[in-house]
């Protein structure tokens, strides 16, 4: 098995409206298991736009990616949903957490449609994984009752919940403040040392980006460094 | 992920078709079946008699000479032919044999003054087998005073139509006089009232015992002019009255035809009761699919996160189709439980007129049927009306909703 987790082959990405207008002109990368690559540039140059597609989340583009050794672009919604669930974890700018739930309930979401384990098993994991996250003492609250951090640091432990191989974030600080931003960089740098586990992270933060493996620079839809 | 009061409401209009749905189909079924009962219950599904009509074999058609000739005989009367039934007693004999009978009650129909002072009334007394009657024909529901069997029990008495009775202004334990139509004057004894509702009947009827209107005719105890015959299934009546017909050599009429224009009411009024019910129910079903689109609308965000973390388009199809089956199956109970509540209420209401004497509230149909009906309308409305919101979640593209933002 080749230590490479994620590959893209000539990724285009075009918007036709209101007029055709090309995002992303010929992404060819690839990340290594355990690497901490972040992707930093303007607003508009397509950074977000490329993520998606890497998460499998937006399936309209051209080109082939790979996951894990294995083609999305052939896949069927369903089995990108599976992929999503399995070996991804993606952290959003806001937090994406279901107000209904509790926060415990949230992190254990993912778990359960897995179904790897069972809901006792996954309660005891969701837990650990919010004392590490030093939220535990949150954990029977409503989701919509924690502050912004907290809320990040709770979409952090759903984003872990099934050990993916491969994280996301599309600038998972971009709503906190410097304080909470550096737990959040903080936590994703452990991950890394500790799990040997991918990250790809979308940023604005330029000091963020120079502490990574790897600083991939975006400009008008092309990779320039 | 539901919001507990949306799915309330939605509930709410299930419940809502659904209680109206019962409580009409209840009502109006139950009226429906008073109306007919009214023409029915007294109605017997076969009838044997002998109509008065012309002889078709006329003298002209047996002479040699003219038959093979078209013969045209121009104003016939009717021969002097009896309106009683030939051989009657073997008829009753093998009608009560046959399995499709409930049962047979024999009857004299007798024509009769009834003489009040110096005015005679026309009338027509009915002699009955009372027990038979009773049994079979509910005619205990239709008297008002006295007591049906005292016919039996007191020899020369008379049931009078309310009609009748009150022009005579006579009461219970009155004595009567009355002229057949061959001249013979009898007395007889007033022991009850009936009341049908229908004045052509109550205005002129009255019932008397088998036997008294057979003395009453001066004819010998086998004498009948009409066989009533009780069928298990009233829909057979048609059919069997054709073969009586042919068998017994009288005529036969069933109920069908002696009362068409009812069954077509009766037709007409089945037609508006599932007319409305049913836009009821499809008005409750257009609400589940407004609520359960917006509620889609308004969780675009939470469909989408559940699909970034990995759960596909048939598990966000099943979520709302869940939702949708589970306000369905609450809502639908609910409904059959308020409507039933609501037709024990009207049953409540009283209802006096003096057409039923038997009734005094409002006729409520309590059939399992409709219940049945309301529940299964109630789960395909939720399901039809929670699959297209569904299948419009399902195919929603978490991208599209996350770059909106």
């Amino acid at each position: 098995m080749s230590d490479i987790i994620l590959e893209t082959r000539s990724i285009n990405k075009y918007f036709h409206d209101p007029v055709t207008f090309q995002v992303l002109n010929d992404i060819n990368f690839s990340i290594k298991k355990g690497e901490f690559v972040s992707i930093t540039g303007k607003s508009g140059c397509g950074k977000s736009t490329l993520l998606y597609i890497l998460s499998t989340m937006d399936t309209d583009y051209e080109g082939e990616l790979f996951i894990d050794g294995e083609s999305m672009t052939k896949l069927p919604h369903n089995g990108l949903a599976k992929v999503r669930n399995e070996k991804i974890g993606f952290v959003f700018q806001c937090h994406y957490l279901l107000p209904e739930f509790t926060v415990l309930q949230n992190v254990m979401l993912p778990a359960l449609k897995l179904g790897k384990f069972e809901p006792a098993a996954i309660e005891e994991r969701a837990m650990s994984l919010l004392r590490r996250l030093d939220i535990h003492d949150q954990a029977l609250k409503g989701a919509n009752r924690l502050s912004g951090g907290q809320k990040q640091r709770v979409a952090i432990a759903r984003a872990l919940i099934n050990d993916p191989v491969l994280i996301m974030g599309d600038e998972p600080t971009g709503n906190l403040d410097s304080k909470n931003s550096k737990i959040v960089f903080e936590i994703f740098k452990e991950l890394v040392a500790e799990k040997k586990q991918s990250l790809l992270i979308v940023t604005h933060d330029e000091d963020f980006a120079r502490t990574t493996d790897r600083n991939i620079v975006m400009d008008d839809g092309r990779m320039v460094k | 992920m539901a919001r507990l009061k949306q799915s309330v409401i939605e509930a709410a209009g299930v419940t809502f078709g659904i209680a109206m749905f019962i409580t009409l189909v209840s009502f109006m079924t139950g009226l429906n079946k008073m109306l007919d009962s009214l023409i029915l219950n007294r109605t017997p599904h076969i009838r044997l008699f002998n109509a008065i009509n012309p002889n078709a074999d006329q003298p002209v058609n047996r002479t040699a000479e003219f038959s093979k000739s078209l013969n045209i005989v121009q104003s016939i009367k009717p021969s002097d032919s009896r309106t009683e039934i030939y051989n009657s007693s073997a008829i009753i004999q093998s009608l009560k044999n046959d399995s499709r009978v409930i049962a047979v009650a024999p009857k004299v129909a007798s024509q009769v003054f009834y003489n009040i002072g110096v005015i005679d009334l026309n009338g027509l007394v009915n002699g009955i087998d009372v027990s038979q009657e009773l049994k079979y024909f509910s005619f205990a529901d239709y008297i008002i005073k006295g007591d049906a069997y005292d016919l039996n029990r007191i020899s020369n008495s008379v049931i009078l139509g309310k009609g009748v009775a009150d022009k005579m202004m006579a009461r219970v334990g009155d004595v009567i006089h009355v002229t057949s139509a061959k001249g013979d004057q009898m007395s007889l004894k007033v022991v009850g009232v009936f009341q049908l509702g229908l004045a052509t009947i109550d205005d002129v009827q009255s019932y008397a015992s088998l036997e008294t209107t057979q003395k009453l005719l001066g004819k010998p105890k086998s004498y009948f002019t009409d066989i009533q015959v009780k069928l298990n299934n009233i829909n057979d009546a048609p059919k069997i009255a054709k073969e009586y017909s042919n068998r017994y050599r009288t005529d036969a009429e069933d109920v069908q035809t002696a009362n068409a224009q009812f069954e077509s009411g009766t037709k007409v009024r089945n037609i508006i009761t599932y007319a409305v019910s049913v836009t009821l129910l499809i008005v409750a079903g257009f609400g589940i699919y407004n609520i359960l689109n917006m509620m889609i609308y308004e969780k675009m965000d939470a469909i989408a996160i559940l699909k970034a973390t990995g759960f596909s388009s048939s598990d966000v199809k099943n979520i709302f189709i869940n939702l949708s089956m589970i306000i369905g199956v609450i809502g639908g109970f609910m409904g059959l439980l308020i409507g039933m509540l609501l037709t024990m209420l009207i049953d409540q209401i009283p209802f006096n007129t003096a057409a039923l004497p038997a009734i005094t509230t409002y006729p409520i149909n309590y059939d399992i049927k409709y219940y049945l009906i309301g529940v299964i309308f109630a789960l395909i409305t939720t399901y039809i009306a929670g699959y297209f919101p569904a299948k419009k979640a399902a195919r929603i593209d978490p991208v599209v909703i996350i770059r909106g933002k």
